[in-house]
């Protein structure tokens, strides 16, 4: 098995068992796949943190905001009809999880990784964009008809990107994750 | 005799599971306090009685290793059990958090029973009247 797809089956086993273990629900996995840095236009919540250590990379999660609002009221056991902090809270938390237990899986292969604290962004029409030209592995999830997208690119360090680019219609800015 | 307990965490979707897991678990709790870092955790613990201390170890200011080295440096907070709830399950880090003194250590995901199990020798049950 080669690292891709370690990384794509950790991504799968992590994600399955957090929404297990902390909501209680059983979601549906996609096959992985290896996906290019290209910027997609973007409307929902998408979260993001840091892989350090000999490899180097970023974890990320997004979805909808009907689908961030329904993974805060399920894990939280509260309501929540629209994107807050606490929604945002809970999705951070959530790619924490997921990352956290993939970093955990590979540093039997990679050595002693490190995490940043998560970063989470809501709007409409913007982009993400890793300097470099990164490869992400990807996984889809499904509740019912809501996707969930784990992505994670991870590099040996010397060839790492350490700085995410966020841009909007309106303006440009760095997100360092 | 009821406990009080902190809870540190910067994510406030922990804290609120927490609070309520602690809650279903049948032990004697009197009073859950919250913190969002180390160096809050710390302001409660100079401000309230505290018998046990779950700590995530990821936290920003300072971090849950820093904080249960700090408490176990106090001759007055030294003897307050800390268990580690974190993402962190690589060996290093928790090489390093049961050298440093932790009670124990529960890897997030976490399920209810876990932090049942992990904390039955360290609270008493409640008493049902």
């Amino acid at each position: 098995m080669n690292l891709t797809e370690i990384i794509a089956k950790s991504v799968t086993h992590s994600t399955l068992e957090v929404f297990s273990t902390m909501l209680g629900v059983d979601v549906a996995s996609g096959e992985g796949a290896v996906e290019t840095g290209m910027p997609e236009a973007r409307e929902g919540v998408v979260s993001f943190i840091g892989i350090a250590g000999a490899w180097a990379g970023t974890g990320s999660v997004s979805c909808s905001p009907a689908l961030a609002c329904r993974i805060c009221a399920q894990m939280l056991m509260c309501e929540a009809s629209a994107v807050n902090e606490e929604v945002l809270d809970t999705v951070a938390e959530l790619t924490n999880m997921i990352v956290g237990s993939v970093k955990t899986d590979l540093e039997q292969h990679l050595g002693p990784l490190g995490l940043s604290i998560p970063t989470v962004v809501y709007g409409r029409n913007f982009k993400t964009k890793s300097a470099g030209n990164t490869e992400w592995i990807v996984v889809r999830f499904q509740w019912d008809d809501e996707t969930l997208v784990v992505k994670l690119c991870l590099e040996p360090k010397e060839q790492a990107a350490h700085v995410m680019f966020h841009t909007s219609s309106m303006q440009s800015c760095t997100l360092e994750v | 005799m009821e406990s009080n307990v902190l809870v540190v965490d910067d994510s406030a979707a922990i804290r609120k599971i927490l609070q309520r897991v602690l809650r279903q678990t049948g032990m004697a709790i009197h009073t859950i306090h919250e913190a969002g870092d180390g160096q809050e955790a710390l302001v409660v613990l100079g401000a309230q009685k505290v018998d046990l201390v779950l700590s995530d170890i990821n936290m920003p200011k300072m971090d849950g290793l820093q904080l249960l080295a700090s408490i176990k440096a106090s001759a007055q907070w030294r003897q307050i059990p800390v268990v580690m709830i974190t993402t962190e399950g690589g060996e290093t880090k928790v090489s390093e958090a049961v050298k440093l003194g932790a009670a124990g250590y529960v890897r997030k995901p976490f399920t209810a029973d876990q932090i049942k199990e992990k904390l039955a020798g360290i609270l008493e049950p409640a008493v049902s009247l």
